[in-house]
């Protein structure tokens, strides 16, 4: 286990190395300075504005800035549907795929517009390269560069003094993307390539195998969706088993690679926030929250998966390590990963929303599959998904500052500015909407006649996890999956003859995923509104600091009252049981 | 308001332009140039002709080859899916129980000393990706006997090829050693042929 500790200390060592370059060059992309790309971007930059008939420059209040969004998203919404149902006439499709279902099309739809990247659906046995490509890939920016808008907006609402100004949408939109995510995505594909990531537009392979049989081997352009999909916290796999599969991530250093571009945004704008505040502390102290909420869910998993299954010790398999064996629970997870890398992957895609795979999660151990539970519970604030993590993190952190007031008897006060009444209503709607939705929806998926067709295990512990999880992750824009659940049934794979979705799961999942983007994205940009303009009052001997480890501490605490409590009851009848017993079922 | 559609509407086209057709196919195009073997699936060939992907593992039976691990798809490559067994899982233990003893009965023969105690977790357990590429050491060094009496190879030749299709840690440091199957079985045809 120790070489398995010093690969996950290594890869702790290389994002905490990173933040500060990363956050200083976003910093400075969002405050529109000059950067070293800036020779090469800004007659492109410039064209954009242009083509997109917008005015840099020209600040939006709170209400602009969100009608922007939703109209961005809605029209990108419609043109993903469009290229979903119209397969059989694209170009880039050697397979001849046809559309899939029209509720199945709903659901990924919102899925990806949402950064969420939830899959019911196949890619290599469903969708064009075309869709792939033209539909996912475009999505993956843009939906990436959207949550990073909203934080970047809630950041000058906080800080603005005078105004009522939190920046323009378009601007964010175009300097996201032309300046962060496109430059990163071609190298970081570019480098995938080179390790064994396969980029081409070829039909299926078919080889002759060794043994004597036939083999088909799925090709496409998966490198340039990989890059992106990591990097926006996306997730979504061109294959059904995601990063899983080796032409998605061959080897263990594309694995360690593709984990740091899924974490570096998130952990990144920690001191992008710090810089654009004024005070860098404030920037760590919310890293120092995140960092040992994430560092206890790698340990949890990692000790929980190495220990083994019921299930395999009561087969009478001997799960220690020992020379030449990692030992553990290796159900669902391939060797070159292993026990340690895909214990870390676990963590890592669960606490950001990216959730990509690269083992089974349905297979993990009760306790081990406890931590994306939690993770998700927690509400993707520990790092998060891109943007979206850092404003969610922020509601909490305005929560926190609300309730330490309270406590100690003072307005409560956050970088000088006074949290009235108004914001804090805004706040505890934001925070409280997804657990709502997520509870909501996994009930009435559990209690629904209809819904149990889309359950694998059964009625158990593990079907129980599968539904729950399932919503938790749809509202709380993750897409991963206790991948048995299902809401698309594919009788004739590869291909969509005669395969249909199951109507009620795709629905309920579409309007969740949706609902649970947007409404929250609403009301943080409506804080963003609330705090811009207010005056500044300088700190006293009684303001209450927010950048030291006692705040840290209070931080932690609040996240895990509102997020983990709420979903206590629920975890304890999915993994937890699980977890309890040696007894099979 | 119309401001926002119309921006909204030239966005949709230009960025799927760019992001959706420009940005993958000019990444398809360098790759072709730059990395035309990976790039297509980094293909493994006997005798000039190709029969693989040293990434994507194959199934193997009889006893003449090294053996893969279980998988749910029958190594399928075009259509991919988890096993989805629950950690506490009756038809888990159930499949692992006969993995385990049919692993026993094939292995044992050629190797007296094996045990049920040394059989590691990865020879009898399904992958994530059901097409995983390698194997365990330790997975190897048993199969080892079985291969070197079949094929009638000293034992010490046949772990030399396995401790040269041994793909070690990325950089030494990540990810875990395993031996590539489909890059030893072909060695092993290319060093004893059977056929």
């Amino acid at each position: 286990m120790a070489q398995g500790w010093l690969q996950i200390a290594l890869f702790f060592a290389a994002l905490l190395a990173l933040v500060k370059p990363v956050g200083l060059y976003m910093a400075r992309v969002f405050t529109d300075q000059r950067v070293f790309l800036t020779p090469l971007v800004g007659p492109v930059e410039r064209l954009a504005y242009r083509a997109l008939r917008v005015r840099p420059g020209e600040g939006q209040d709170w209400k602009a800035y969100a009608r922007s969004l939703v109209v961005f998203s809605l029209f990108f919404w419609v043109a993903l549907y469009v290229i979903l149902r119209t397969q059989g006439i694209q170009p880039f499709n050697p397979q001849g795929f046809g559309s899939g279902p029209w509720d199945l099309s709903f659901n990924t739809t919102s899925s990806f517009v949402t950064n969420t990247n939830w899959q019911y659906y196949g890619g290599e046995t469903t969708l064009t390269y075309f869709a792939q490509m033209a539909g996912l890939t475009v999505q993956n920016f843009v939906s990436a560069a959207v949550g990073i808008a909203v934080v970047v907006a809630l950041i000058r609402g906080i800080v603005a003094r005078s105004g009522r100004e939190l920046g323009n949408f378009w601007q964010d939109l175009v300097r996201t993307l032309l300046y962060i995510l496109v430059p990163a995505s071609v190298l970081a594909a570019l480098f995938l390539v080179s390790q064994g990531v396969i980029q081409n537009l070829d039909h299926t392979q078919v080889v002759q195998t060794l043994g004597g049989g036939h083999q088909f081997l799925a090709q496409g352009p998966v490198a340039s969706q990989e890059a992106i999909k990591a990097l926006g916290t996306n997730g979504g796999g061109f294959f059904n088993v995601n990063s899983a599969y080796p032409f998605e991530n061959p080897s263990g250093l594309t694995n360690f690679v593709e984990l740091l571009l899924i974490l570096v945004i998130p952990a990144g704008l920690t001191y992008t926030y710090g810089r654009m505040v004024g005070s860098q502390r404030q920037g760590w102290a919310i890293f120092a929250a995140m960092s040992v909420l994430f560092v206890a869910g790698v340990v949890v998993v990692y000790l929980a998966e190495q220990h083994g299954s019921p299930a395999q010790h009561a087969a009478g398999l001997h799960t220690a390590a020992f020379d030449g064996s990692t030992g553990g629970n290796m159900v669902g997870k391939d060797q070159r990963f292993g026990i340690a890398d895909s214990s870390l992957w676990t963590a890592v895609t669960t606490v950001t929303s990216c959730g990509a795979v690269n083992a089974a999660f349905e297979s993990l151990t009760g306790i081990g599959g406890a931590v994306p539970f939690v993770n998700l519970g927690l509400g993707e604030v520990v790092f998060g998904g891109v943007g979206a993590g850092l404003y969610s993190m922020l509601l909490y952190v305005l929560l926190a500052v609300f309730i330490g007031g309270l406590m100690v008897g003072r307005t409560p006060e956050y970088l000088g500015k006074k949290i009235g009444a108004r914001e804090i209503k805004l706040v505890s709607l934001g925070v409280l909407f997804t657990p709502l939705t997520v509870l909501l929806s996994a009930g009435i998926a559990s209690a629904a006649p209809a819904a149990k067709k889309s359950i694998y295990a059964g009625i158990n512990p593990s079907g129980f996890s599968e539904t729950l999880y399932a919503y938790l992750s749809q509202a709380n824009n993750n897409g991963s999956a206790w991948a048995g659940y299902t809401g698309f049934v594919q009788p004739h794979a590869p291909g969509n003859a005669g395969a249909y979705g199951l109507t009620f799961t795709d629905l309920l999942g579409g309007v969740v995923l949706v609902g649970a983007r947007f409404v929250p994205i609403l009301f943080v940009l409506a804080v963003a509104g609330a705090l811009a303009g207010k005056r500044v009052s300088p700190a006293g001997l009684g303001t209450m600091r927010t950048d030291n480890p006692t705040f840290v501490f209070l931080l932690i605490g609040i996240v895990i009252l509102v997020g983990a409590l709420t979903f206590f009851p629920a975890i304890l009848l999915g993994p937890v049981a699980n977890g309890l017993t040696p007894g099979l079922f | 308001m119309r401001r926002d559609l119309l921006s909204s509407l030239f966005a949709v086209v230009i960025l799927t332009a760019a992001l959706g057709l420009v940005y993958p196919l000019a990444i398809t195009g360098i790759s072709q140039v730059a990395f035309p073997g990976a790039a297509d699936g980094s293909q493994v060939r006997l005798d000039g002709k190709v029969v693989g992907s040293r990434l994507i593992g194959q199934e193997f039976k009889g006893r003449t080859f090294f053996h893969s691990r279980p998988s749910a798809t029958e190594y399928s490559g075009d259509a991919t899916f988890f096993g989805n067994a629950g950690p506490n899982s009756a038809e888990l233990r159930d499949a692992i129980r006969a993995n385990l003893a049919a692993y026993l009965k094939l292995e044992r023969p050629y190797d007296r000393r094996l045990t049920r105690d040394a059989v590691p977790v990865d020879a009898v357990t399904e992958s994530a990706s059901g097409v995983d590429p390698h194997i365990s050491e330790a997975n190897a060094r048993i199969q080892a006997h079985r291969v070197a009496a079949v094929r009638g190879l000293p034992l010490g030749r046949v772990e030399t090829l396995v401790a040269n299709h041994t793909e070690g840690r990325s950089l030494g440091l990540f990810g875990e050693p395993g031996v590539n199957v489909l890059r030893l079985n072909v060695a092993l045809e290319e060093e004893a042929p059977l056929r």
